[in-house]
């Protein structure tokens, strides 16, 4: 048992079993029907890589305020099998509730032991746990109903009627029982919010952003950045295709962008090595293409249902040569739209590849997002460019800024050349090479547009910090959290957190350093890679570092451990 | 009216006697009698020799990676159907670097035409075996010979029942123009492996070893008849059979994605009312 020290006012629901026993089903239910009731979600899935069996955990941290962390004390487990409860019954916070099947030899008080056989059916066990825990957390069930009948109605007709049947029984089975976690049941204005985890809002910005061409080969996490565009193929006029191997779905998205498509490939760390060589050719032959890495724990095959930010690095270097490129590093699922769009645009406008650097935490982690507006989303057409192109067409024409206008090959009678050769301002092959300096400044001049485009880190906290918490990517909302914590217990903490991680320009947040009593950096890898870019750009070396490389995600419970290693003072603060 | 010079003459980078020079013409004579414009047509290749063969001609060009030259033809063919996309380059790029991209292409049978300069040898790098030299071909990086089995791609295209399966040479300029015409014309994947010397790094395989052994296929030969087919793409020896070897109906890869029945991708906007409809789905 333990105390909890995150913020007031949430809850923690895990969900445990084996993978095939449909907890993932009943946890995206919860998570639905807590979002549609006006909660905010923070959703983690640990899950092995395996389709059957092993040990897997749906966990949902929901609350009435803000939330974008998960937290690792547990509120209510829902243990599917024996193993979810010898697992996870020492994460249960003071109040936690615990529902399993009456088989289970586990005698507590704070145990709802289910007679799951009286309930349903075997096929149908998940849905009398969600029963249940809707139950416990006094939600109300037509709504829940209504959730299932969604989730299952276009494949599985037959199941709406016995889903429902089984809530029913479930409810029944708990009626009048007293829980002792708070009520979750539907708010008054709940405002209507969107269910998106990391990957889903990747898919969506890129198809609002104007993307229409997507290439991939399988690989977890990367993969359901794929799935998202694919399901929305058909009614939004997309093509999405399953390439021989990386090297071919980067090179064919290329393909599609020089013919004017804007494109994106996804892949995770060990597929985007194989695009290395791709992304080279985009910078020679300055076509546009947006590269979204869904990290997970490397080297090689590592840790693949687990995640880290340990690819940094090979994105920022991967590619011979020297071109210019910007990396994105989304903190949440709304940042995953946003920073998606404004890839797809910089890649377009700067004709460079653009990346976009997730991982397996983020991709699955849902969350209550407000509605876009979509009135106001612009998206990218270099068929407009067309129009306004001079006789004789040059597609690397030396200009000012290194952008050159584009043709596109097909749409008019302008003859598009481009070679991953050294090339002239027509884009045949030269060893001439005085041309060549000029094309390389010409390649380097777009960097310097790249940078005036860079979205500056977000500064949260008072004028100056005593203790400032440097962080990037996905790992936002835990450190957020964390600081939050510290400032309620009179400790001026404050958290700089990077959207974008390349270019870095120091103007936007030197003087946060500076002002800063001690630094802090916060990264999901084990060698500190954003912090020795960040000395590399700007002189400041932070040597306090907490560094997980565990493959689980951060929380507000670990940074404030790992900062009691540096600060015995915050002990206070933790136990508070 | 499409006429010959509208495809330029360019000076090339290619030493004198050289087959390229001769596909170059074919594929210049194919093209005008196909009646298309320079601005209707996209040459993609990888690298090597042959691969320099877009830059002798006026057209859209997209000369990338070695190897890489199938993915990007058929990311182009997608983005828009309309491009008659040509693919040129050597044995080396298309079957050694782009191995795998050629089996997937041979499933995919999208409507590109793949010429195949074979030369049998690698002639960018100064001589080393290519996947298609002879077992047993001494070279300075092979001293003791060759010691892998030559790739048939003709059999491998024959037995993926690809869209079109030829095979020519670059010493009979007509007809290599009229299969590359019949390529263009053919609406699937085309493959069409011209046999051409490497005058530099070749001494085995040279225009008088191919002269000696190319034979038309005879007027009665049933490209349609698999069987048939899969015999003569056996034949490489005394007599190697030239002409159009295979061929079948097989709908277009991109014939099979329904967004391209209303049109090319590329031109679209993104439907704003219809992706919030979509983000409504997410509530």
């Amino acid at each position: 048992m333990r105390g909890s020290i995150v913020t007031e006012g949430s809850i923690n629901i895990l969900i445990g079993g084996e993978a095939g026993q449909g907890l993932v089903t009943i946890g995206e239910v919860l998570t639905r029907a807590l979002i549609r009731s006006g909660y905010h979600v923070c959703v983690t899935q640990s899950y092995m890589s395996r389709i059957r069996g092993g040990h897997n955990t749906f966990a949902i941290r929901a609350s009435m305020h803000d939330i974008d962390a998960p937290c690792e004390s547990v509120d209510l487990l829902v243990a599917l099998n024996a193993e979810t409860l010898s697992l996870h019954k020492d994460e249960m916070s003071d109040r936690g509730v615990i529902v399993t099947d009456e088989a289970h030899d586990i005698s507590d008080d704070d145990v709802i032991r289910v007679p799951f056989k009286d309930l349903a059916s075997k096929r149908y066990y998940n849905t009398a746990a969600l029963g249940i825990a809707g139950t416990v957390l006094g939600m109300d069930e037509e709504l829940i109903a209504q959730v299932l009948d969604a989730q299952f109605g276009r494949k599985h007709p037959e199941a709406i009627e016995e889903n429902r049947k089984v809530l029913r029984k479930s409810y029944e089975w708990r009626e009048g029982a007293a829980s002792p976690l708070p009520e979750f049941g539907k708010l008054k204005s709940a405002p209507v919010r969107l269910m998106l985890n990391g990957n889903q809002a990747i898919a969506l910005g890129a198809i609002s952003a104007g993307v229409k061409f997507a290439s991939y080969y399988p690989m977890t996490p990367g993969t359901s950045i794929i799935l998202g565009l694919v399901s929305h193929a058909s009614e939004l006029g997309l093509v999405v295709e399953q390439a021989e191997d990386e090297i071919a779905a980067i090179n064919m998205a290329l393909g599609a962008s020089y013919a004017g498509v804007p494109s994106i490939v996804a892949t995770s760390g060990g597929g985007f090595a194989l695009m290395v060589e791709g992304v080279s050719l985009a910078g020679m032959i300055e076509i546009p293409i947006v590269i979204a890495i869904a990290q997970r724990p490397g080297p090689a095959t590592g840790l693949p249902t687990r995640t880290e930010q340990g690819d940094l690095e090979l994105a920022l270097y991967a590619g011979h040569g020297e071109f210019p490129r910007a990396i994105y590093a989304p903190g949440n699922p709304e940042q995953c739209f946003h920073l998606t769009r404004k890839a797809v645009e910089v890649a377009n406008k700067y004709q460079s590849p653009v990346f976009i650097l997730t991982d397996q935490f983020l991709a699955d982690s849902f969350r209550a997002v407000d509605q876009f507006d979509t009135g106001g989303l612009s998206s990218v057409h270099p068929a407009d460019e067309i129009g306004g192109l001079q006789k004789p067409y040059k597609r690397f024409a030396l200009t000012g800024d290194g952008i050159s206008p584009r043709a596109l090959p097909g749409m008019s009678r302008h003859l598009v050349v481009v070679d991953s050769d050294e090339h002239d301002e027509e884009g045949h092959i030269t060893e001439d090479l005085a041309i060549r300096c000029q094309m390389v400044e010409k390649r380097l001049r777009k960097g310097e547009g790249i940078r005036s485009e860079v979205i500056p880190p977000d500064y949260d906290g008072e004028d100056e910090s005593d203790l400032l918490l440097v962080c990037w990517g996905s790992s936002l909302g835990a450190v957020k959290e964390t600081s939050q914590i510290l400032r309620n217990s009179g400790l001026k903490a404050g958290v700089l957190h990077f959207p974008q991680v390349w270019p870095l320009v120091p103007e936007q947040f030197r003087d946060t350093l500076d002002a800063a009593g001690d630094i802090v950096i916060i990264e999901g890898n084990a060698c500190g890679q954003f912090g020795k870019i960040l000395r590399a750009e700007t002189g400041i070396m932070i040597d306090k570092k907490i560094l997980r490389y565990d493959g689980l995600p951060f929380t507000p419970e670990y940074v404030i451990r790992e900062l009691q290693t540096y600060f015995p003072e915050i002990a206070e603060a933790g136990k508070e | 009216m499409v006429r010959l010079e509208d495809y330029g003459e360019f000076e090339t980078a290619w030493c004198p006697g050289c087959g390229n020079f001769a596909i170059l013409k074919a594929l210049k004579q194919a093209l005008v009698a196909s009646g298309l414009g320079p601005h209707e047509v996209l040459m993609v290749s990888g690298i090597g020799q042959a691969a320099k063969t877009p830059h002798y001609i006026s057209a859209n060009v997209f000369n990338g990676l070695h190897g890489r030259t199938l993915p990007v033809a058929t990311g182009a063919k997608l983005a828009n159907p309309d491009l008659n996309v040509i693919v040129t380059s050597g044995d080396g790029c298309s079957y050694g670097e782009g191995g795998n991209h050629f089996l997937a292409a041979l499933r995919r049978n999208i409507d590109v035409t793949v010429l195949v300069h074979d030369n049998q040898i690698y002639g960018l790098t100064k001589g080393q075996c290519s996947p298609t030299s002879e077992e047993g071909h001494v070279t300075k990086a092979q001293p003791e010979g060759n010691r892998s089995m030559a790739f048939n791609p003709i059999a491998i295209a024959v037995a993926m029942k690809a869209g079109f399966v030829a095979r020519s040479f670059s010493g009979m300029t007509e007809h290599l123009a009229g299969v590359i015409q019949q390529g263009i014309s053919h609406k699937g994947l085309a493959l069409i492996d011209v046999l051409s010397p490497c005058v530099s790094f070749n001494k085995i395989n040279t225009h008088k070893w191919y002269k000696d052994r190319c034979c038309e296929l005879p007027e009665n030969y049933d490209p349609e008849d698999r069987e048939q087919a899969m015999l003569k793409a056996e034949e490489f020896g005394d007599k190697i059979p030239i002409g159009v070897i295979y061929r079948n109906d097989r709908p277009a890869f991109e014939r099979k994605f329904r967004t391209l029945d209303e049109g090319p991708l590329v031109g679209r906007k993104c439907d704003m009312n219809a992706f919030g409809k979509v983000l409504d789905r997410y509530t």
